[in-house]
């Protein structure tokens, strides 16, 4: 089925207004997608009609946004095709997510001279928790290379592997190059010497079917503002038997079951791992994203962004000057780029000049940076509401600004 | 040699010339920065680099009779058109009338909405740091 994208659009109140005069096209949707109206409807019904704490009242409403609230985390579940909605913990985003493992499950089960497996391509965000971690520990990083084109040399990682190795943690898709790493295999082969695996999925559950049962991944972290969805909230899956294993992460309200002077026990998955009063307004609202997502089906979204990436790769190719950064066979839907003797900067305050919002920069991961010999790129990346028109835009924006530099 | 306000002023009207239009706006910029005098290769070293700029700027500075001759580069071409706008306004005056200076063209010309907030406090920066330069000047001509 193709979406009707000019339906799609009218949905989503922001994207209609022009910056510097120029009508908004907005390409930095791996930073953060926009939002369709249900979603604000939904904070706003929350606010205006629900507004109460969950779990503990014995009223109306706390029993309503008690039921909303765990209404998402059902959604949730299905989404990711979990086992069971208990394997679903609420976060502040992929950050808090990742962090939380390394603090609870890294702390019980990683110690000295164990091995922890990540890529090159990671966000700053699956590196320096690891790296904290590492350092109380006394534990390795040790890091998969790529190849020029951003895909990870699995044989080096078959190497890398051993009885040392406690965890992977790997990104499912490079945020800044948009490479789909093959997780499954990555998975398996970590699990055949009794490693788990943990991935960070905040860039691909927007644009991939994600089955964490099919995959058999350990723990999957994600946001929500990726996904249509509110800032401030993400997820942490689990498998519930490491989730049972783990230690709490905060200590307060919600997680316990009984609180004496003497000793605390804990609450259960998924709950000893939410202390305190959540983002209840968000959590609530995130079901709406995720009803969006399905009401259109995941693969007529990927379609969509396919088309839009492939044509943007055949607008841009041609464009003398034009680097693409980043060219592996399987990627979602992002466009990194430079433009020869010009710096990421310059083209993205042009690009901003003529309404098109980009990202430049190193875009949190320096180290691939660094990797690629590159001070940074600029990065067009695609959502469901994004048109063929805008990219042809972006073309002749990119023409334009590419010529000043290469004539 | 025009004072400090006067070239503030010559400055502003250009930007008024350009009107609105982002875009031209940043064009010129740019071309306000190939004109930039060439930057020694030999002090394009980490000591001479400004902190706090998201691109890298360097900047050195020497004494000619009682006046501060600023050199400065940056790798972004728009960068290196603001900093051509703070030499032409700043450069070749005494210590004191440097560390006096008010600079109301970069809020006059809407700097702001130009370079957006990030590279609004490198430039910030780069304002500080030739002050100091100055500051330190004034300290030795004073001993
Ligand atoms: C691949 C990847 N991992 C992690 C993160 C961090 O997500 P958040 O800032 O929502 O915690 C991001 C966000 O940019 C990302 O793209």
């Amino acid at each position: 089925m193709s979406l009707n994208i000019d339906q799609i659009r009218g949905l989503f109140p922001v994207l209609h207004q022009e910056v510097h005069g120029k009508p908004l096209i907005y390409l930095d949707n791996a930073a953060t997608t926009q939002k369709p109206q249900s979603v604000l409807d939904a904070l706003s019904t929350y606010y205006s009609q629900d507004n109460s704490n969950i779990h503990r009242g014995a009223h109306a409403l706390a029993d309503r946004a008690t039921r909303y609230y765990e209404a998402t985390r059902e959604a949730v579940r299905e989404f990711i095709n979990a086992k069971e909605s208990a394997e679903i913990i609420f976060t502040k985003g992929t950050t808090e997510s990742i962090n939380l493992v390394a603090q609870t499950f890294g702390r019980k089960f990683i110690g000295k001279d164990d091995e922890i497996i990540i890529s090159t391509l990671e966000h700053h965000s699956n590196i320096v928790p690891w790296q904290m971690l590492c350092e109380e520990k006394g534990a390795v990083l040790k890091i998969i290379p790529i190849t020029e084109s951003g895909e990870i040399i699995f044989e080096e990682f078959q190497k890398l592997l051993s009885p040392k190795t406690k965890l992977v943690s790997i990104v499912h898709a490079s945020n800044a190059l948009g490479t789909i790493n093959p997780v499954k295999k990555i998975i398996d082969a970590a699990h055949q010497i009794g490693a788990k695996v943990l991935l960070d999925g905040a860039q691909s559950t927007s644009h991939l079917e994600i089955d964490v049962q099919d995959l058999d991944c350990d723990f999957l972290a994600f946001s929500a503002h990726k996904l249509y969805g509110p800032t401030g909230l993400g997820v942490l899956y689990g498998k519930r038997e490491i989730l049972e294993a783990m230690p709490p992460f905060l200590g307060g309200g919600e997680m316990i079951k009984e609180v004496t002077f003497e000793k605390t026990t804990y609450n259960d998955i998924p709950f000893k791992f939410e202390a305190g009063t959540p983002n209840i307004a968000d959590v609530i609202a995130f079901k709406t994203s995720l009803d969006f997502i399905k009401s259109l089906g995941k693969k007529n979204i990927k379609m969509h962004e396919d088309d839009l990436l492939s044509y943007s790769n055949e607008l841009l190719t041609s464009i003398k000057g034009f680097i693409p950064v980043g060219t592996a066979k399987e990627k979602v839907c992002v466009l990194s780029f430079n433009i020869k003797d010009m710096h990421p900067f310059d083209v993205g305050v042009m690009l901003d000049a003529n309404g098109i919002a980009v990202r430049t920069g190193h875009h949190c991961t320096q180290p691939l940076m660094k990797r690629l010999g590159l001070e940074g790129t600029v990065r067009a990346s695609f959502a469901v509401y994004n048109t063929r028109n805008e990219i042809e835009k972006l073309a002749e924006s990119v023409a334009k600004i590419a010529r000043i530099k290469n004539k | 040699m025009s004072s400090i306000q006067d070239i503030q002023d010559e400055i502003v009207s250009e930007f008024e010339i350009l009107g609105d239009d982002k875009e031209s706006t940043i064009f010129y910029i740019m071309e306000l920065g190939a004109s930039l005098a060439p930057f020694p290769e030999n002090e394009r070293k980490e000591e001479n680099i400004i902190k706090g700029c998201q691109s890298k700027v360097w900047l050195i500075a020497d004494e000619q009779d009682g006046k501060i001759n600023y050199k400065a580069d940056s790798n972004t071409d728009i960068t290196k058109g603001l900093i051509s706008l703070l030499l032409r306004v700043l450069n070749n005056r005494k210590p004191e009338e440097i560390m006096k200076a008010e600079l109301d063209f970069v809020s006059r010309i809407g700097m702001g909405s130009i370079i957006g907030s990030q590279r609004s406090n490198g430039f910030a920066s780069m304002i500080k740091q030739i002050k100091l330069y100055a500051l330190a000047f004034q300290t030795k001509q004073n001993v």
